[in-house]
């Protein structure tokens, strides 16, 4: 599995709070939360993001809140892939629970830059910048969670495993 | 190898001798937590799975207290969706407006989380419950889901740092304090994926108030939980609030810590989180002329009665700036009945305060005191990024209630001592 689009670069600490803020948690629509997506830190990244596009962040991406309608608002806004140097724990588990692919790479994600053309390949970590020609090692997950990614998210993972 | 306080509950909560950092587990639960935004993604979760009823009835609690009473007519469904769900499941640990509080402050009081428990919440602060003893971690809505129909959880075993606390804290020295200046040492991401074990003879100088509010906030430092051991102050809570056994557990003396950092409590002054991380910390040396316009006191953070008599303490005989406003928030109906018979009410309304219903309400933007642009506010809850408290140009400034209440009577961020 492959992902590729224009990359969105943002730097440390992109927290919760400004990725949905709280005066949208008022629903769980995933449609209504994509509208409000990075509106505090970026307010025309909604306009801008197409199908398919990637963000690239650097240290502790999505730290804050417990809030689930983080990872859904940046997939339902067409994210394909969020790489960051390193992610906030409950967001990581967020993200896999709901199949929004994340990958750690701190080369990647210091060396990128906003707008760059870049492609991921999902099943050995390879992220290659095509603007520039680079290409980075990301850290491939560990067995126990490609198997929840395989089943697209925590929920279909247990309902194979009863 | 010797095991981390947090490694071994999680050993035990997987059946397991022994576990590594690193490691992943499937852990049986104590309890499974969410409150009125989590939950009802939670509940729509519940519905893709095969099994579509609840592990156990006895051990989940439902905590609506983001946006109650209702905000607005959205919230009010989500309430509804919850409420329903309670009832088609005969939830024994749900609370209704008029008996809930702020969930970290609820849960414990009503001795729902004991030492040794493994809980997982849909609620970031979730981590609280280390306070006692608990291994207690912030989740997502999926994995509150998950672990309804199941009452499991995936775990990654964390490594942790320890934290040595030694000395005596000073006068007006509070939880807040001492949480503040290590998330200002150590970093926002200074914990990341890590457990953090408070441990030393400065423990025993820290109410359990203290401890909940440190504990609170490890996930400010990045932290996947922040445990205190089990000592008498525990035991003496535990007598009064516990409705189940526990388990005391103990790191082992040879367990190893990827570091370990000494927070000498006598020399720490109150301390400030700036905007808008709270890792950008200042202490009374040094931070300056700050005019505010409003004070928040409450959340799970500081809404306890501590904070409450901390707040009084300062406010009794005096009358808030002209022009400020002050939002006291008791975090439970219980701590607001026992600030009632204290006293502590009348106190806070007579200096000019408002006092509210337990709610989360400001702490996260939601209502009850929402920042206009520019405005700036000195807050005893746990966050301060930008638009946390209302408008994206506003500012909130994170302090402990001796400071928050000084600072609504000088006008500007201020220690009790200068008032
Ligand atoms: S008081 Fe604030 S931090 Fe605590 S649970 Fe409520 S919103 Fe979250």
């Amino acid at each position: 599995m492959k992902a590729e689009g224009k990359v969105f670069k943002f730097g440390d600490n992109v927290d919760t709070d400004v990725i949905i803020p709280a005066r949208y948690l008022n629903s769980s629509d995933p449609k209504e939360l994509a509208e409000h997506c990075m509106e505090d830190i970026d307010k025309d990244f909604v306009k801008k993001v197409s199908k398919g596009d990637i963000i690239v962040a650097e240290k502790n991406f999505g730290c804050g809140s417990s809030r689930e309608h983080a990872p859904i608002s940046i997939k339902a806004a067409g994210v394909s892939c969020v790489i960051a140097e390193t992610f906030a724990r409950i967001f990581y588990r967020n993200a896999i629970n709901i199949g929004l692919p994340i990958l750690e790479c701190p080369e990647a994600a210091k060396a990128i830059k906003d707008g760059d053309q870049v492609e991921v390949n999902f099943d050995d970590g390879v992220i290659t910048d095509k603007t520039t020609g680079e290409s980075f090692k990301g850290q491939a997950f560990p067995e126990f969670m490609q198997k929840i990614i395989a089943a697209e998210g925590l929920v279909n993972y247990i309902n194979g495993e009863n | 190898m010797g095991m981390t306080m947090t490694q071994k509950i999680l050993a035990h909560g997987a059946g397991l001798e022994e576990v590594k950092a690193g490691q992943l587990i499937m852990c049986d639960l104590d309890l499974v937590l969410g409150n009125d935004i989590t939950s009802p993604v939670a509940i729509k979760e519940m519905d893709r799975f095969n099994k579509k009823t609840v592990f156990d009835k006895d051990k989940i609690a439902l905590v609506p207290d983001h946006f109650v009473p209702n905000k607005d007519i959205k919230s009010a469904e989500h309430c509804k969706c919850v409420r329903e769900f309670a009832r088609k499941n005969e939830i024994t640990n749900y609370f209704e407006v008029g008996e809930m509080g702020i969930e970290h402050a609820l849960l414990p009081e009503k001795g729902l989380t004991v030492p040794g428990d493994v809980i997982i919440g849909a609620d970031s602060h979730t981590c609280t419950y280390g306070a006692l003893g608990a291994f207690s971690t912030g989740v997502g809505s999926t994995d509150m889901a998950a672990g309804m129909a199941t009452g499991k959880a995936w775990f990654k075993v964390p490594s942790a740092i320890k934290f040595v606390l030694t000395g005596k804290p000073a006068e007006f020295i509070t939880g807040k304090d001492v949480i503040l200046h290590i998330i200002g040492k150590i970093g926002v991401d200074g914990a990341l994926y890590r457990s953090m074990e408070f441990t030393g003879e400065g423990v025993s100088y820290l109410s359990m108030d203290d401890r909940f509010t440190i504990s609170n906030m490890a996930i400010e430092a990045g932290g996947k939980n922040g445990i205190f051991p089990v000592d008498e102050k525990t035991e003496e809570y535990l007598k009064e609030h516990a409705t189940r056994a526990w388990t005391k557990y103990e790191a082992d003396e040879d367990a190893e810590y990827d570091e370990v950092i000494t927070i000498e409590l006598d020399k720490l002054k109150p301390t400030v989180s700036f905007p808008h991380l709270p890792e950008n910390t200042h202490t009374s040396d040094d931070w300056g002329d700050v005019k505010i316009d409003q004070v928040v006191i409450g959340s799970c953070t500081n809404g306890r009665i501590s904070d409450m008599r901390e707040a009084a303490e300062v406010l009794k005989g005096r009358h808030i700036a002209k022009g400020m406003r002050c939002i006291v928030i008791p975090a439970t109906q219980s701590v607001y009945m026992q600030a009632m018979e204290e006293g502590l009410l009348k106190i806070f309304i007579e200096a000019g305060a408002v006092v509210s219903t337990p709610t989360c309400g400001p702490c996260l933007g939601g209502y009850m005191g929402i920042l206009a642009a520019g405005e700036r506010c000195v807050s005893t809850t746990n966050r301060n990024f930008v638009g946390r408290m209302g408008h994206v140009d506003s500012e909130v400034y994170l302090a402990s209630p001796y400071v928050a209440a000084a600072s609504a009577v000088a006008g500007k961020i201020a220690t009790p001592a200068e008032i």
